[in-house]
């Protein structure tokens, strides 16, 4: 009804009107309580609220709810009506509910128990199939302020921390920092739920859990390593505000463990350009060769290289928050760059200008080149606010140097002369500090403030003064006329502080205005009594200075000031007038001082240091409050000092790199969907890879990975396949959601498939090819999935990792083979891979595997798989379609002859590419292709990755064939490299020989190689041998010799491989098949491979 | 984070407050009241100011305060920039950011506030998320709401929070399709006494007003990218494709945003499009002065200069103004005394402007030793001073073609004549 009313007042009338036609006006006062009804202080109009929130019309409810929410806004109390409204809080009506979760958060703190009354509507929402209710829920939980639901919010934040949903878990971050204030002693299961979700992957998350971490326990820098490298990553796509908060934790961390980048006397060594763009393992790597001189943490690098681009925030909390980051991290060559930005937040309001403005101050007395450029951006405007004219006076006299000085002088001039007195006087204290820092200008600025001198208005007059008894203090040069002249002024100026300095002054030199001094006396003997305290006392001073240097002139005023004195309602310049009367009159019972007095009064007097106020700031953390109030604020965290040893950056390993991708087909940001390595990389297909890849990474370390990450996806899945008995298996594979979620083409549980294939797998392969083949979709899915964990070997960019993965593989190449692979002779459809299957049956598997030796000679799975992917067609060409293909070395499941090939299209065009299919073929004889299914369409900016099958039939021929869209169609070819055709088999040692033995004259192919010295050991070379052919293992009893079995695709021969390392860089080759063109082109590849670095 | 909010007028009242963690006592604020009442000037009030168990921060934007109450060590400038985004949404809702405009929006204000924060901690400030949440009041649904009793809170869940482009509303629909780009700069100058240029540079900036169905990826170039020196972007710009290509190209938000600003280095020399010539000066005796300014054309690119209007802080000893102007009127409040505002509007170069006579002033005062500075504004329209123009703007991802503009427009920024 008059719901809205409030907003325009001509309504008010309306709403009456219609009130009554809807005949729902219970109470007259019920249409007159709109429109500003609200505003009224007239208390009796409330008496109507309770009626109104009993009734049983929202309407009425909701208008009741909306005066109560005016009460509040004004700060009225209305606790009394608690229970009528807390009894709706589990209303229908979106508007009236959000209203009483207003008025209960409120509330709920003074009406403890009553509040009690809602818990177990919010109780029941947590448990609501849509996350956003759960999460408002959980929010309006968490801020009921009453100590005995502790544990029931202790429960629910345990749970929405494992939520599906990230934004669930979001609001968990959120809760947790409001339980902690209700109730600390629940830190430390707090902490452990922090530490669960700082192990979140979703952007959503990190900000608010950083902030958790923040209030709860910031002293846990331990939680912190783990995550790390992927806060860091992520952080260009958390939110603004997280952004701020994250920066400022991540400065704190790295203070702690990393080496100062400062040093002066190491070295400090850039990275070269490559390796800088380079992974952090790379870096790694080298960063362990090279100790001797200083190189930056790759870690420490990554902070300030993911931090970067945030500076071109629009939020200026973002950009001051890098800014200072980069000022308490970053090497001193490198903090430059936020100079610029800082300049530009001062066009930003008046508010962000007096904080930027306050920062730079402190950073320009450290630095003074670094805004020498931009001095003209703190000139001044009449118009700016007081704070921030003075705030700018300060960084222009920071600024100030021989080569700017005459500038900023002529600037200053016109300051001096502003209508704003403080303004002017700040000016000349600037100039003064400016005379004394440049001795060039000193005489310049000191003629200039005596000039000033005759100034109309007394405080531009008093500053002067108190700025020129500075400067002659410094100065060692006789400026008697300066004097004289300032004692004419004594008679005019009225401001107490300039008068005690011309006193000070005369008394201070008095020897070089000896006429005038005593005269001064006399006139000060005359006001004495008038005169401020301040006065009094520099006038006893004057005196006493006169009566040792010139007491015949002066002893009678002298006296006669102290008697004055002595009897002054101030006990201080009582105390001073007896001490000096001791001190320089001569009497019998004066003590030995006496005899020093001239000493003590006119000792040579160190010159005042004319210092910027912000000198002393540096000691707070820039960009904090308490830089801003220059003292330090409640929960301040010092920064701490660098430590002398880095501790040990192994901590921030972490097994895999788990970049976080929220997979968007060309929605998001392209920048917000990857990790920072492929920051700098081209093009949209290598970030679909990317994330492929990615996805697969969290899925390669199979059983020890969570489904957490994959919770919002999953959610989808389940919901629409109820994936009863596998569910286990369809947490696990988290590989196969993601890359399914990738290409958005179906969401089904494809868990539950492999699970099923797995199984179908073990019991008989032709059934699951007739599953594969009768549901396309299907089989694609699980295609796809394998085809990602494959990709989770190629990650051309990180050395470190592939190492890593070369030891972690044979493990697993071991389990592979010795169970899932079937006798050669029946070709392997199927290739499971932990990836697809749930941790307990990998375990289970494991177990089987210890007792089934027995098979010799086995396909196995891939050592290695290299992620150079090959063009197919260029975008260019391919007006807008672009493909690229790469050989996934698994078997291909269309066909044992065929060697599997993926192919990733990606649409780079602005418009819809549909229809893609394989036309026309031209092959040579005996080579075959299993297309892939026709790609209805394919949206702008997003890719797909099929894979098909090519039977090369163990040839490099090259496999000629039409790309084809609706519209147009592309000639491109495959062709592979020999080690592609291959399959990787497996025996015993024992075996190798006997084969070997079999494999002799022809069918041996020798060489000896001179080796790379890089490859001259064992697992390098093995390395790249693995990595141009697609060999499997065979485990060798010395270390020196190693041995590789594979099969050719097509016909199945054995080709085998052996390498003897030898001593000074040379090694032998050998390469044993029937198959001799294979034979001696894999012996060209792998000795080109080993003998280049 | 925040614990509170207070909302307070220009005569010191409290008009809301809001509070996100245990209630605070209003009389935190009379530190802020303190403060306030030294302040010559509403704009002197620090931004923060210190009390013994919180810390106030406050903004000030057209006449009302926003003062924050916090309790911990934070950045400022995280909760300065908060405080100016609220006051730019609510701006977003009702048109003006006045007390009245909150007054009379107070329950949906406090639904805004309730979304924007939690526990002192912000929850969604994007405009777009907020307006799925709590639709803005306008008056032909207000007019629906009276009638059909439906409500401002959005009965749809707010999905685009759970996205990853936050700051885009899922299922937009238009049955035209437009982009429009306003690229507006303005000159900060600094003109001293003889006419030459102290200080001068160029702050631009590229508003857009997009209305395109679905989800449209758009990109942005520039004929002369190079001119840019420094720039910042709302969050939908791909950072990476402008430091590679100098290209924007982003996902825009519904409606309309800042899409970036910018600053064109001030190694180039800036065209400075007017020029002015005065003569103010006060006698010491008599209590008079003379005003005598002419404004005239200087490097305008052949384009009108507009809206030209003066603004002269008179010292506080002018009494009164007797002036003539040849064009445009002018006005000066005789009772409060500071401001002379001459409007010009168009400048006809043929005629230049002039405004001229006396000041009366205070008798028995010494003269002002400083002359009043003259801020001019002014505008030039279809001109990017700077010389910056867009080439031309692609869209992928949607099929229609959307009706495309570009306006420019030059503006006085903070322009200032000494004399």
């Amino acid at each position: 009804m008059s719901s809205n009313s409030l907003s325009y007042n001509d309504q008010g009338g309306m709403a009456v009107e219609h009130a009554s036609e809807a005949g729902q006006e219970t109470t007259p006062t019920t249409g007159s309580g709109s429109g500003f009804g609200l505003f009224r202080t007239d208390y009796k109009k409330d008496d109507d609220l309770k009626e109104m929130l009993e009734s049983n019309k929202d309407s009425l409810k909701l208008e009741a709810m909306k005066r109560i929410v005016g009460l509040i806004a004004k700060g009225k109390n209305s606790s009394d009506l608690f229970p009528a409204v807390v009894k709706n809080v589990a209303s229908k009506n979106i508007e009236l509910k959000k209203l009483v979760y207003v008025y209960l958060v409120r509330y709920a703190e003074e009406q403890q128990d009553l509040a009690l009354l809602s818990i177990s509507t919010f109780q029941r929402a947590l448990k609501d199939p849509n996350q956003l209710i759960r999460a408002s829920a959980l929010r309006v939980l968490s801020s009921i302020r009453v100590p005995i639901i502790v544990p029931i919010m202790m429960l629910a934040i345990k749970e929405a921390a494992s939520d599906l949903s990230p934004y669930v878990r979001k609001t968990a971050a959120h809760a947790i920092q409001k339980l902690y204030s209700l109730d600390p002693d629940q830190k430390e299961h707090l902490i452990e739920v922090i530490e669960k979700l700082l192990k979140d992957k979703s952007t959503l998350v990190a900000g608010s859990v950083v902030m958790a971490f923040e209030e709860v326990c910031p002293d846990r820098i331990d939680l912190i390593h783990k995550n790390y490298r992927k806060l860091c990553n992520l952080l260009v796509d958390v939110e603004e505000w997280g952004q701020v908060v994250i920066i400022n934790m991540l400065t704190r961390y790295a203070r702690t463990q990393f080496l100062s980048p400062w040093r002066e006397d190491k070295l400090f060594i850039e990275d070269n350009e490559k390796t800088f763009y380079e992974s952090d393992e790379d870096n790694k790597a080298k960063s362990a060769q090279i100790v001797k001189a200083y190189v930056m943490d790759p870690d420490h690098q990554l902070l300030l290289r993911n931090t970067k681009p945030l500076l071109q925030s629009r939020n200026t909390a973002v950009v001051m928050a890098v800014a200072q980051l980069y000022w308490h991290l970053a090497p001193k060559a490198d903090v430059g760059i936020i100079s610029k930005s800082l300049v530009r937040l001062l066009r930003s309001h008046r508010e962000v200008q007096y904080i930027v403005l306050q920062n730079i101050a402190t950073i320009s007395i450290q630095r003074k080149g670094m805004f020498e450029p931009y001095l003209k951006s703190f000139y001044v405007r009449s118009t700016d606010a007081t704070h921030i004219k003075i705030l700018k006076l300060e960084i222009l006299t920071n600024l100030a140097n021989e080569a700017n000085i005459s500038t900023i002088l002529r600037e200053f001039q016109t300051y001096v002369k502003s209508q704003d007195k403080v303004f002017a006087a700040a000016t000349i204290q600037a100039i003064g500090r400016c005379a004394t820092n440049i001795t060039e200008v000193t005489d310049t600025c000191l003629n200039g403030l005596v000039l000033l001198l005759s100034n109309g208005n007394e405080t531009v007059v008093a500053e002067s003064v108190v700025v020129i008894k500075n400067l002659l203090q410094t100065q060692s040069t006789q400026h008697g006329d300066i004097i004289k002249h300032m004692a004419k002024l004594l008679d005019n100026i009225t401001v107490p502080m300039a008068r005690a300095s011309i006193l000070w002054l005369i008394g201070e030199y008095c020897e070089r205005v000896l006429k005038i001094a005593p005269d001064v006396l006399r006139k000060m003997a005359k006001t004495f009594t008038s005169e401020e305290e301040i006065v009094k006392l520099q006038i006893l001073n004057l005196a006493a200075k006169l009566y040792l240097t010139n007491s015949k002139q002066t002893k009678l005023l002298t006296q006669y000031i102290l008697n004055l004195a002595k009897y002054d309602q101030n006990y201080d310049i009582r105390d001073r007038t007896r001490f000096i009367r001791q001190l320089i009159v001569p009497n019998e019972k004066s003590g030995a001082l006496s005899k020093y007095a001239k000493k003590i009064f006119l000792a040579p007097k160190p010159a005042p240091v004319l210092e910027s106020p912000f000198k002393d700031r540096d000691r707070f953390q820039l960009g904090t409050l308490s830089h801003t109030l220059n003292t330090k604020a409640s929960g301040y965290l010092e920064l701490s000092q660098w430590p002398e040893v880095a501790p040990d950056p192994s901590m921030r390993n972490v097994e895999v790199i788990e970049p976080v991708n929220q997979w968007k087909p060309q929605l998001g940001k392209v920048k917000t969907t990857k990790p920072a390595h492929s920051f700098y990389s081209d093009g949209d297909e290598e970030d679909e890879e990317e994330a492929a890849s990615g996805s697969e990474e969290s899925s390669s370390e199979d059983s020890s990975s969570g489904s957490e990450d994959e919770a919002e996806e999953d959610k989808s899945s389940s919901g629409s396949k109820g994936s009863d008995s596998t569910s286990s298996s369809s947490e696990g594979s988290d590989s196969e959601s993601e890359s399914n979620k990738k290409k958005k083409t179906k969401k089904k549980t494809t868990g539950n498939e492999s699970g099923k294939q797995s199984a179908l797998h073990k019991t008989d392969s032709s059934t699951s090819e007739e599953s594969s083949s009768g549901s396309q979709s299907e089989s694609e899915a699980q295609v796809d999935s394998d085809s990602g964990t494959d990709q989770n070997h190629q990650k051309p960019k990180s050395k470190m990792k592939e190492v890593k993965e070369l030891i972690k593989k044979p493990e697993i190449s071991l389990l592979d083979l010795d169970d899932f692979a079937p006798p050669p002779s029946s070709s392997p459809i199927v290739m499971p891979k932990p990836a697809v299957l749930s941790p307990t049956l990998i375990m289970d598997l494991e177990g089987l595997s210890l007792s089934s030796t027995s098979i010799a000679i086995d396909v196995t799975s891939p050592v290695y798989v290299p992620a150079k992917p090959h063009e197919l067609l260029h975008r260019m060409s391919g007006k807008g379609l672009s493909a690229q293909y790469h050989f996934p070395r698994q078997p291909c499941i269309y066909n044992s002859k065929m060697v599997s090939v993926q192919v990733t299209l990606s649409n780079e065009a602005d418009q819809k590419i549909e229809g893609i299919h394989i036309g026309g073929k031209k092959l040579p004889t005996g080579l075959q292709i299993y297309e892939f299914n026709r790609i209805e369409s394919l949206e702008p900016g997003s890719s797909i990755t099929v894979s098909m099958g090519i039977d090369f039939n163990d040839s490099t021929q090259s496999a000629n064939f039409q790309l084809c869209t609706k519209s147009d169609q592309f000639s491109v070819f495959i062709q592979p490299t020999v080690g592609e055709l291959l399959l990787p088999v497996t025996m015993s040692e024992q075996d190798f020989k006997v084969q070997q033995g079999k494999l002799t004259g022809m069918n041996e192919n020798t060489t000896s190689i001179t080796l790379e010295p890089k490859n001259s050991s064992g697992q390098p070379a093995v390395h790249k041998i693995v990595n141009v052919a697609n060999l499997g293992l065979v485990p060798s009893g010395l270390d020196n010799i190693h041995r590789f079995a594979a099969k050719t695709v097509n016909a199945g021969t054995l080709v085998l491989v052996t390498l003897e390392l030898k001593e000074s860089l040379t090694a032998d080759l050998i390469v044993n098949t029937e198959k001799t063109a294979i034979g001696s082109m894999l012996l060209r590849e792998i000795k080109t491979a080993l003998s280049q670095a | 984070m925040i614990h509170s909010l207070f909302l307070i007028n220009s005569t010191a009242d409290i008009f809301l407050e809001k509070h996100w963690k245990s209630v605070v006592s209003r009389s935190v604020c009379d530190y802020f009241f303190e403060a306030f009442s030294k302040a010559s000037d509403p704009e002197n009030v620090p931004p923060v100011i210190p009390t013994p168990h919180h810390y106030l921060i406050s903004i000030f934007w057209e006449k009302t305060f926003f003062v924050a109450v916090i309790q911990n060590e934070v950045s400022p400038l995280f909760v300065i920039e908060f405080l100016h985004r609220v006051a730019e949404t609510f701006q977003d809702y009702f048109g003006e950011c006045s007390e009245t405009s909150i007054k009379d929006n107070l329950v949906i204000v406090y639904e805004l506030l309730e979304e924007m924060l939690d526990n002192g901690f912000p929850l969604a400030t994007e405009s777009n998320i907020l307006k799925e949440l709590i639709r803005p009041p306008t008056i032909l649904r207000s007019v629906v709401n009276t009638i059909t009793g439906s409500s401002n809170v959005g009965n749809m869940l707010p999905s685009g929070q759970l996205s990853s482009i936050p700051w885009r509303r899922a299922g937009v629909k238009y049955s035209n399709n437009e982009a429009y780009f306003d690229v507006i700069e303005e000159i900060d100058a600094i003109i001293d006494k003889s006419g030459s240029t102290v200080f001068a540079e160029i702050q631009g900036v590229i508003d857009a007003c997009i209305k395109l169905t679905g989800m449209p990826d758009l990109t942005l170039s520039f004929m002369n990218p190079r001119l840019l020196d420094d720039v910042s972007f709302h969050p939908c710009v791909r950072f990476k494709r402008w430091e590679s290509e100098r290209v924007l190209s982003f996902i825009p938000p519904d409606g309309t945003f800042r899409l970036m600003s910018y600053h064109v280095s001030s190694q180039n020399l800036v065209a400075i499009p007017v020029y002015v010539k005065h003569n103010i000066s006060f006698r010491e005796s008599g209590a008079s002065g003379r005003f005598d300014v002419t404004i005239g054309p200087k490097q305008t690119m052949g384009k009108t200069v507009e809206g030209i209007v003066v603004t002269v802080h008179l010292p506080k000893v002018v009494l009164n103004t007797d002036l003539t102007s040849t064009h445009g009127n002018y006005t000066f409040d005789p009772v409060t005394k500071v401001i002379l505002v001459w409007d010009i509007g168009k400048m006809n170069p043929q005629k230049l402007p002039n405004l001229k006579g006396t000041l009366s002033m205070q008798s028995g005062v010494p003269k002002p030793e400083e002359n009043p500075s003259l801020n001019i504004q002014l505008r030039i329209q279809q001109l990017a001073i700077s010389g910056l123009k867009v080439n031309r703007l692609d869209m992928y991802g949607e099929k229609y073609k959307p009706f495309k503009g570009v306006k420019y427009v030059t503006k006085a920024g903070k322009f200032q004549v000494r004399t």
